[in-house]
């Protein structure tokens, strides 16, 4: 791994040479090349990823933080590095902020579990934004009838662009917590974290970011946000599945009550009491998920020999060029920002005579791959008077001819349902 | 990409002319008066919808009515089962939903269901797609358990 903190890479940004390294991208769906754009719901794994993994297992395997032999020493080294290697990725101030959880949602539901439990009370007040994933809604609904609190929602117009000059009544006295994602996994839309950041803090309130579709895509510095915690998933950005990241301020994390209790989290145990293990152990009870974490490592290794400015830039120029041509085609609205350049990557899409899954099993005929129905975002996507639509969303490895294929793809379908 | 239908390979199977009309022209639409049996029922997994009324007269569904937001293959099941339970009797409907939901699952079903499903056997060839086995069966689980209620009373 390079030693700077650039983000622009230090291998060329080679279509083929990346694409060379995915070997799922050889399989043949249903007799065709595979078309994979179902990047938000989880990536593809290069072979880098795939080995480090089978490397660990072959060579390495040992429980973590417990054993004076070769083997554990090596498997808590690599572990360790796995977490350095995250924390610099997100630009965090140190590697202790990292907290390995299973998923988003795992991140999320620590913070209510924990943070907000301790810190919202009767009358006070969560805001969240009105296009999160279900993941960052249920977990506040919850807290809120709990409490007695009450949750906000920031509302957006019909382009799914936030309404920031309405949010600074939203945002009040009595807000202890605002939760926004970071890039709509439904519409694309790059929300104004920093600006948010400063409304919340203004007022005393913390924020979490759920940068499930962000941190894959684009550089995501956590201090330039100003964000208080912030949450992904390593499967969406080339890691595998089973492991997430929650990251938060270090003061905040070390004031905070455990998540779970068992063995690594504890530092003193007697029958009587216990008291806890130092960040970021507090909250990693019981053996954690070591060969994920490391295989985490090769995906931000990959990443960032990529460089996150040439990820985000190739997905950019894709999704103007998939843009461009949904909207030539007249058949298709696609929601969310209609400029490019207020979007990243994830193109939901309702076509105005076949439903989506019709959609969506015609394009797997021809080797496509899609997300059909509601995206884990039920309100948000009946707000547009449907009951589910289509998306398309980009990686590294997506290229221009598989926009084309797509949208060929949705012609030779309009051209089978109107027979 | 192959040119034609050809590139849309099994399609035929699951989209059958008979699908793709009641697709089109779903048969039974229209609300019924003072139902007896009035349920909504939804599929969490894709968010389709249908609204399902009934009206039994001497043990018989004398009015149906079904309208709702779906897929081909959920519209077109919803309109077939709206054709079948007319002037049936809850018994018969509730064989028949057996027999419906046999037949998505690939098992036998007799000669004689065979006969009583009509058309609806062309829902048989979900099988191939299992994930939209749910969109085919949609508003017959509702059905079932609406009838199986509606009795206990």
């Amino acid at each position: 791994m390079s030693d700077s903190t650039s983000t622009a890479g230090s291998r060329a940004f080679d279509i083929d040479a990346i694409r060379a390294d995915f070997p799922i991208l050889k399989r043949k769906i249903n007799g065709q090349d595979l078309v994979y754009l179902d990047n938000a719901a989880s990536s593809q794994k290069p072979s880098q990823v795939i080995k480090s993994l089978v490397d660990y297992y072959e060579q390495t395997n040992s429980n973590v933080h417990r054993g004076v032999h070769t083997l554990s020493i090596e498997a808590t080294d690599a572990y360790e590095l796995a977490r350095t290697k995250v924390a610099k990725f997100i630009n965090a101030s140190r590697p202790e902020e990292v907290i390995w959880t299973r998923n988003t949602s795992e991140s999320l539901n620590l913070v209510a579990a924990t943070w907000a439990e301790a810190n919202v009370g009767e009358g006070d007040n969560i805001v969240i934004t009105a296009m999160e994933h279900h993941s960052n809604i249920v977990p506040w609904q919850q807290l809120a009838f709990k409490k007695g609190a009450e949750l906000r929602y920031l509302s957006h117009n019909d382009d799914g662009v936030i309404d920031l000059a309405g949010a600074g009544s939203v945002i009040d006295s009595r807000t202890k917590l605002v939760s926004a994602t970071h890039m709509s996994n439904v519409l694309g839309t790059i929300n104004p974290i920093a600006e948010l950041a400063a409304l919340a803090h203004e007022v005393g309130a913390v924020i979490l970011v759920d940068a499930a579709q962000s941190v894959p895509h684009m550089p995501v510095d956590v201090q330039a946000l100003d964000a208080d915690f912030l949450c992904f998933s390593a499967h969406k950005m080339l890691g595998p599945t089973g492991i997430g990241v929650l990251w938060g301020r270090y003061e905040l994390l070390d004031a905070m009550p455990p998540y779970m209790f068992g063995g690594d989290m504890i530092l003193e145990v007697t029958y009587e009491d216990a008291n806890w293990n130092d960040l970021p152990y507090k909250f990693e009870a019981g053996t954690p998920n070591i060969a994920d974490a490391i295989a985490t490592g090769a995906a931000v290794d990959y990443l960032t020999e990529l460089g996150m400015d040439n990820v985000w830039k190739h997905e950019q120029e894709l999704t103007a060029y998939a843009m461009e041509q949904f909207l030539s085609m007249g058949s298709v609205k696609v929601l969310g920002p209609q400029d490019p350049a207020l979007r990243g990557g994830v193109i939901s899409f309702i076509h105005d005579t076949i439903h989506p899954h019709d959609l969506g099993t015609a394009l797997d005929q021809q080797g496509i791959a899609i997300r059909t129905g509601h995206h884990c975002a039920m309100p948000l996507v009946r707000s547009f008077d449907v009951v589910a639509a289509a998306r398309a969303s980009f990686y590294i490895y997506n290229t221009k001819s598989e926009v084309d294929a797509l949208v060929n793809g949705i012609s030779e379908t309009e051209g089978y349902f109107s027979r | 990409m192959t040119g034609g239908t050809g590139g849309l390979g099994d399609m035929d199977e699951l989209y059958e002319a008979i699908i793709l009309d009641h697709y089109r022209s779903p048969r039974n639409t229209a609300a019924v008066e003072e139902p007896d049996i009035d349920l909504e029922v939804n599929n969490p997994f894709c968010g389709d919808e249908f609204h399902i009324q009934l009206k039994v007269e001497d043990d018989a569904v004398s009015q149906v009515g079904i309208t709702g937001r779906g897929c081909a293959i959920s519209q077109a099941s919803a309109s077939l089962l709206a054709e079948l339970v007319k002037g049936k009797s809850a018994s018969e409907v509730e064989s028949a939903v057996d027999a419906v939901r046999r037949l998505l699952k690939g098992e036998e079903i007799t000669d004689a269901e065979a006969d009583i499903l009509g058309d609806i056997e062309a829902l048989g060839g979900v099988r191939k797609f299992p994930v939209r086995i749910k969109c085919a069966l949609l508003s017959w689980v509702g059905l079932g358990d609406a009838l199986r209620d509606h009795l206990a009373k």
